[in-house]
């Protein structure tokens, strides 16, 4: 446990065989999930425990004649992504807790500047290098808030290894759908699981691609958004020489500090996501119809939490559970919607408590939401889970 | 000679964007702008083919004036961001303009590298001694003993030399010229543009506004005058005693050869890739 490595594979691995089942780590869906949605451009730098994302795409992109490349640290990666997407790739990088601070500058940039990629957060102990191999959930309002300003943000959490598959290929969608950045949330422990997955035959996946301009490039301006608030982007290289700045910008992307084009700029940047938020809030649930007791969780605490319904059920407590698919935008709908007429909500999570803020301000006197915390780099069990109920019940 | 740099002007120059431009009146980086879109003219290249990126600071407000694709990034970063469009599309010629702070200092790290892989960029790095959109603090080309805004009672550091730097980290071009040998400076531009592989241009240009006036150095036109004075021609900077050389710098061609790029490197290993692949 002392070393902060993992074991490379030495073999190229087998290109998926679509339509089959496999069994794979979390890490390797991802990097699946990925190539099945386009990725077609990766920078990366090392780090415990998403570096096997990085080796996964350090062979697969070559033998796809596709563009990897090791840079010398996170904010390198995530700006080579930057460039890579406005020349129109599908840029990925994947990176940990200490990377994903690094990178916070550059994800403002791709907000503002509204460039689709998807950046991959394996969790792991925080602050600093923290608990690098053990497992936590403390990066979820980081992945909100980390980088300056004001802004959206659009964030995918999986549970289980096929998860993993269907949200990243979520995420490029996402990303490329409504140009912007998003982020691929996952947890050392889901990373690393290994499970069965019945990967979707090439035909049955849908993948979006980034909507192109429609006119020639002298009419083209770049922030000019038809009734949909997502502007067209246009690959650099290609004819239409416009200009890209992290500083907000007035239609034609040149800076602007004019008031009145500086605050429908940030409506535009808001609103794009916001009228949305019914597609892209994901939710899953167990159990909840007659549940007295609600759970509400995300990520690997999601799985224990799923034990403990079954268990608790066994033992005549009526448990269900809402797992977050999304975190950010807020399933505010399906967190209000599970926790009205219940006797209580139990939130459990490895941080201090990131989520059941959330989930007690949109409770709104709904019911009792208690927050459930673990902070030793290992999971919460289900019978952890169970204990608090003597409190609830 | 007027009519060609009018329709240089007129092709090169963006039209829908406003000028006066941000600069103050007599910095050096409109010479620059200038020696840049000639230099582009010149070498014939095709206006969609091109992309200029730069990071911030004043020298990172120059691209936006210049009719091709351009990303005004985040400070320090400009070079990352060039890496991957570069990658992206190999076919394009992407020319990247830093401040000193932007390349030395919050992107020292990212010059370095990218001239160990010879990507096949292109730097224009704007050496003006100090930050000057921020105001004048030092920076790490500063000399030793100058003062700036963070440095009352001067400067504490010895500076970085650019050019040698890159030198070392195994760029394919590097030179130095100033805005004063606006001569020059096309030349070295039209060479580091042309040049495969990672080529350096420092560019010596005066801040008179910050650094000029806190070193009491006069105004812009005695700051060029002191650049004409310190300047020393490459091929001839041998023969300067080095109790001579206090103060003063070569100008010209300080490193020239040729050396795969990432890019051909990285060719080789899709195809070996792809042979491993097909054998199953
Ligand atoms: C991360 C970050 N730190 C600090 C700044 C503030 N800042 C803006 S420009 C600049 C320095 C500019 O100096 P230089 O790169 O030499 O360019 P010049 O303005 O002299 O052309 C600084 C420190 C910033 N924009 N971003
Ligand atoms: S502050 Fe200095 S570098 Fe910036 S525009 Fe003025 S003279 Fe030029």
């Amino acid at each position: 446990m002392a070393a902060e490595t993992t074991k490379p594979s030495r073999r190229p691995a087998k290109s998926a065989r679509k339509g089959q089942s496999r069994l794979l780590q979390g890490n390797e869906a991802a990097s699946l999930g990925a190539l099945a949605a386009g990725c077609n451009f990766f920078a990366g730098y090392p780090i415990t425990p998403a570096s096997e994302i990085t080796e996964y795409m350090s062979r697969e992109m070559p033998v796809r004649g596709n563009p990897f490349i090791q840079m010398e640290d996170e904010i390198a990666s995530i700006g080579a992504c930057v460039g890579a997407s406005l020349a129109g790739r599908k840029a990925m990088t994947a990176t940990s807790g200490p990377g994903f601070s690094l990178m916070q500058e550059n994800l403002g940039y791709a907000m503002i500047a509204e460039i689709p990629l998807v950046v991959v957060n394996v969790m792991r102990g925080g602050p600093s290098t923290g608990l690098p191999t053990n497992v936590a959930q403390g990066d979820v309002q980081q992945a909100r808030w980390g980088t300056h300003g004001d802004h959206p943000a659009v964030v995918f959490c999986p549970s289980s290894v096929s998860e993993c598959f269907e949200l990243m290929v979520m995420a490029f969608n996402t990303a490329e759908r409504f140009r912007t950045p998003v982020i691929f949330l996952a947890d050392e422990t889901v990373a690393h699981l290994r499970e069965k997955v019945v990967l979707p035959a090439e035909g049955d996946l849908e993948v979006i691609d980034r909507r192109r301009p429609a006119v020639p490039p002298d009419w083209y301006v770049p922030y000019k958004t038809d009734g949909s608030l997502i502007p067209r982007l246009a690959d650099l290289g290609e004819g239409y020489r416009y200009h890209v700045t992290g500083l907000v910008h007035d239609e034609r992307g040149f800076p602007t500090r004019r008031a009145d084009e500086v605050e429908p700029f940030y409506a535009r940047l808001f609103g794009k996501i916001s009228r949305h938020f019914d597609d892209l809030m994901l939710t899953k649930q167990y159990s909840l119809d007659d549940a007295e007791i609600v759970l509400i969780s995300y990520g690997c605490t999601a799985r224990s939490c799923r034990a403990a319904v079954r268990l608790g059920r066994e033992r005549g407590i009526k448990l269900g559970l809402l797992q977050l698919l999304t975190l950010w935008p807020f399933p505010r709908q399906a967190v209000e919607a599970a926790l009205t007429g219940r006797k209580a909500a139990l939130v459990p999570e490895l941080n201090m408590g990131q989520i059941s803020r959330e989930v007690k301000r949109v409770n709104d006197g709904r019911t009792q939401v208690i927050r459930h915390s673990k902070m030793d780099g290992t999971m919460i069990t289900p019978e952890e889970i169970l204990g608090r109920m003597r409190e609830v019940a | 000679m007027t009519a060609v740099h009018r329709s240089v002007v007129y092709d090169w120059l963006r039209h829908d964007k406003k000028f006066p431009h941000v600069w103050c009146p007599g910095c050096g980086l409109g010479i620059l702008l200038g020696s840049l879109v000639r230099s582009l003219a010149q070498g014939g290249y095709d206006k969609n083919q091109v992309v200029l990126v730069s990071g911030i600071g004043c020298s990172g407000r120059l691209p936006v004036y210049v009719d091709v694709g351009s990303v005004h990034t985040t400070h320090g970063r400009a070079l990352t961001f060039a890496t991957g469009i570069k990658l992206a599309k190999p076919e394009l010629k992407v020319i990247v303009v830093m401040g000193d702070g932007d390349a030395t200092a919050i992107g020292g790290n990212h010059l370095i590298h990218a001239a160990r892989r010879n990507l096949d960029l292109t730097a224009i790095i704007v050496n003006n001694l100090n930050y000057g959109m921020t105001g004048g603090q030092y920076s790490p080309t500063t000399p030793l003993g100058a003062k700036a805004t963070t440095a009352p009672y001067g400067h504490s550091e010895p500076s970085f030399d650019i050019s040698a730097l890159t030198v070392t980290a195994g760029a394919s071009f590097v030179a130095r010229s100033t805005v004063y040998h606006v001569t020059q400076l096309d030349q070295m531009l039209g060479q580091a543009i042309a040049k495969k592989g990672f080529g350096v241009v420092e560019v010596l240009s005066p801040c008179h506004t910050n650094y000029g006036r806190q070193n009491r150095l006069g105004s812009q036109v005695e700051m060029m005058k002191g650049f004409k004075k310190q300047a020393v021609r490459a091929d001839r900077w041998d023969k300067v005693s080095p109790a001579e050389r206090e103060g003063r710098f070569p100008i010209g061609v300080l490193a020239d050869h040729g050396r795969p790029t990432f890019w051909e490197t990285y060719e080789g290993a899709i195809e070996r890739a792809q042979a491993i692949r097909k054998e199953g």
